[in-house]
């Protein structure tokens, strides 16, 4: 069931691009109510179970990791989001690109990087997605087309915008999905690329996961209009809100606005409502939290659910659910063993990845040196 | 070899490589339409169309990130920021992204791309259209920062930025625009990272980048004739920064004086001052003297704009002093 929220009569179009005009306008709408599992196979919802019990357990570690001193810095969960990430990452093929925010390592996993370098980049190795010069919040793969998380909040917009652009440019049909939460809409950067990537009519899918907490500010206390998706109506955009517990919904979602971008250019605004079950970062006890907001995450846990549901549905039963959690408990376990038996960085090295280009007179100088 | 305008040499070298180098684009503010603010982007939407021209909307965080993420793909955005001032509203695109691409993911990527950004006051613009931030990009790794002072220099470091794979930040003045000189056609691009001499001498030397390079090589060709023999080193890369030549030079000389359109605290000129302490303090026989702008927002009203702004005079000024009190003999 669709709700068409907002509604103007559209403008006529300007855009010049070869995509030609926007056929969406601004279309807004929330569909309301649990979808069923779809038509999708039963092999698609036991992998999306898989993956999602994947995220859950490396999570879990990385957790771990962190009270063990072994990843430091910032770590930003995605516990509670599982089947946002899973189902947006299903809508996406290997060549399309993704830009996400810092609570990026379910991303990772679910575009297609082995745990293991995960994991790896979270410890600081040479093995990880960045040579564990990113870490938790930096991860990175042109392989799968992670083109970057990104620790300044929102700053991966433009990047994104312009990485569509690039699309653009050279007539190639990938799309490019850019992740934020929803904190992140009320930065300026979030609206001047929405505008720009409409009114060049690039191919770009902003997803907002609308978890309610930016950090310890809720989305009423921040947000003017607290429905994101309705910010799309602004830029005569299609704006979309989809329930982020149910993976195949945000699969159904995303895939279509996706295939939209990439067969008409058009870009589009998703916010998959979701639940953070843990605090902004590992460390945060997220003493600002209401008991009820806590309980209602506990209560809409997306990984139990989905696998009541395929239970239910006989998908999958007890055991072969529990078969598949141990196959990921193996996964993850290969995941830790591999961080950990990975080399740290050379100090030598540590000039390597300053300038792509070397250039004359560039410093190398070690705190202790002299500069002559 | 032809003697042009520095702006017509930018113009020049932006059709040069865009007909060279199909991903070579040109976006920003004005650049289209209205034929670029300076005009240095004159006749090329007619040229090369609306794909490789881009007329923006005003929001520079938006469209310079874009060029970030575009050239993130390969593509080699040229950004023209309308002036330095408007940058700050980009600067986190530029020093929390460009610049840390490359690093940051271990060098799977980056971002190859151009921000042309003319700078300086003198126009009675007021404070926050004259300012000389370039020292904002010139701190940060991951940059570079280079800064043109004459048409051939333009040319030469303007194919240099292109052909290079890191985010350059291109400083021009609005006071360089009409200066002429000889542009060699057949010129190889510039090293990104050295430093010029543009004149030899013995008895001192004056450092600057910029329009003030301009200005202390016209000065020291007037000293000259008191007798004075001044060595001038243009920079033209502010980072990396070409220590070597600049101490190299203060060794042989025995003295420096430095000069900049930006402010004196913390500035350009600090870091260089620094540097001859670090390379040629025993070499030195006078302290270093800085002749930078009046620490105040610059003002409209012309006679307080002049006073604050280095001169000719100022320059010479200060290097006459510094030779005083080592007992140079004219």
């Amino acid at each position: 069931m669709a709700e068409t929220a907002t509604r103007s009569k559209p403008a006529s179009s300007g855009s010049k691009s070869r995509r030609g005009t926007r056929s969406g306008g601004n279309r807004v709408q929330q569909r309301q109510g649990k979808t069923a599992l779809g038509s999708e196979s039963q092999d698609t919802l036991r992998d999306y179970f898989r993956q999602m019990s994947l995220i859950r357990r490396f999570e879990e570690r990385a957790a771990q990791g962190y009270t063990q001193a072994k990843v430091g810095g910032y770590c930003h969960l995605n516990l509670g989001e599982e089947a946002t990430v899973v189902g947006l990452m299903s809508a996406l093929r290997r060549s399309d690109y993704l830009f996400t925010n810092y609570r990026e390592h379910g991303y990772a996993i679910a575009k297609g990087i082995e745990p293991g370098r995960v994991m790896a980049e979270l410890y600081g190795r040479t093995t990880g997605t960045s040579k564990g010069l990113g870490g938790s919040m930096h991860m990175f793969d042109t392989e799968v087309g992670l083109l970057g998380g990104y620790g300044i909040v929102g700053g991966q917009i433009p990047l994104a915008t312009g990485a569509a652009l690039a699309i653009d440019y050279r007539g190639g049909d990938e799309v490019v999905m850019c992740q934020m939460g929803d904190g992140t809409t009320n930065i300026g950067a979030f609206h001047e690329s929405m505008n720009i990537a409409a009114l060049w009519n690039l191919p770009v899918v902003f997803v907002v996961i609308n978890n309610h907490l930016g950090m310890g500010t809720t989305v009423d206390m921040a947000s003017a209009e607290s429905e994101l998706y309705k910010r799309a109506v602004a830029y005569r955009m299609h704006g979309e809100r989809v329930d982020g517990n149910d993976v195949v919904a945000v699969q159904e979602a995303a895939g279509r606005l996706v295939e939209h971008a990439r067969k008409t250019g058009e870009p589009a605004m998703l916010e998959a409502v979701s639940h953070r079950m843990k605090g902004h970062s590992v460390v945060d006890p997220a003493k600002y939290r209401s008991a009820e907001d806590a309980e209602a995450a506990r209560e809409a846990d997306p990984v139990a659910a989905f696998r009541s549901q395929l239970i239910s549905a006989g998908v999958l039963d007890e055991d072969g659910a529990a078969e598949i959690e141990r196959e990921v408990q193996a996964d993850v376990d290969a995941a830790v063993a591999f961080a950990d038996d990975s080399p740290h960085p050379d100090p030598a090295t540590l000039f390597d990845y300053t300038y792509a280009t070397p250039v004359a007179n560039d410093s190398r100088r070690l705190p202790a040196d002299p500069v002559f | 070899m032809a003697v042009i305008t520095y702006r017509q040499a930018l113009h020049d070298t932006l059709r040069e490589e865009m007909l060279s180098d199909e991903n070579v684009f040109l976006i920003g503010e004005e650049i289209g339409v209205f034929e670029g603010s300076y005009k240095i982007t004159a006749g090329l939407l007619e040229e090369f169309g609306e794909k490789r021209v881009r007329d923006t909307p005003i929001a520079e965080e938006g469209f310079v990130g874009a060029a970030v993420g575009a050239a993130m793909l390969g593509l080699r955005p040229v950004v023209e920021l309308m002036t330095i001032n408007f940058s700050l509203l980009a600067l986190d695109q530029i020093v929390n992204h460009a610049a840390k691409i490359y690093g940051m993911f271990g060098g799977q990527s980056s971002a190859p791309m151009v921000l042309r950004t003319p700078g300086g006051g003198g126009q009675q613009l007021g404070a926050t259209h004259s300012q000389n931030i370039e020292l904002y990009y010139a701190f940060v790794p991951g940059l570079k920062v280079v800064a043109p002072s004459t048409p051939a220099d333009a040319r030469a470091l303007l194919k240099a930025s292109l052909a290079d794979n890191d985010p350059v930040l291109f400083l021009e003045n609005l006071a360089l625009y009409n200066t002429k000189g000889e542009v060699p056609e057949d010129a190889p691009p510039a090293e990104i990272g050295k430093a010029g001499i543009t004149r030899t001498g013995s008895d001192i030397t004056i450092i600057g980048y910029s329009r003030m390079a301009t200005v202390a090589t016209q000065v020291a060709e007037q000293l000259s004739e008191e007798g004075i023999s001044a060595e001038v080193i243009d920079l033209r890369s502010l980072r990396p920064l070409d220590r070597e030549t600049l101490v190299e030079s203060v060794r042989k000389t025995g003295c420096a004086v430095i000069t900049e359109d930006d402010w004196l605290t913390y500035g350009v000129g600090a870091e260089i001052a620094a540097s001859i302490s670090d390379g040629a303090f025993d070499y030195l026989d006078a302290p270093v003297r800085r002749v930078a702008a009046a620490e105040v927002p610059l003002p409209y009203a012309k006679p307080l704009e002049r006073a604050a702004l280095p001169s000719a005079e100022s320059l010479k000024t200060a290097v006459r002093q510094t030779l005083e009190a080592v007992g140079h003999r004219r």
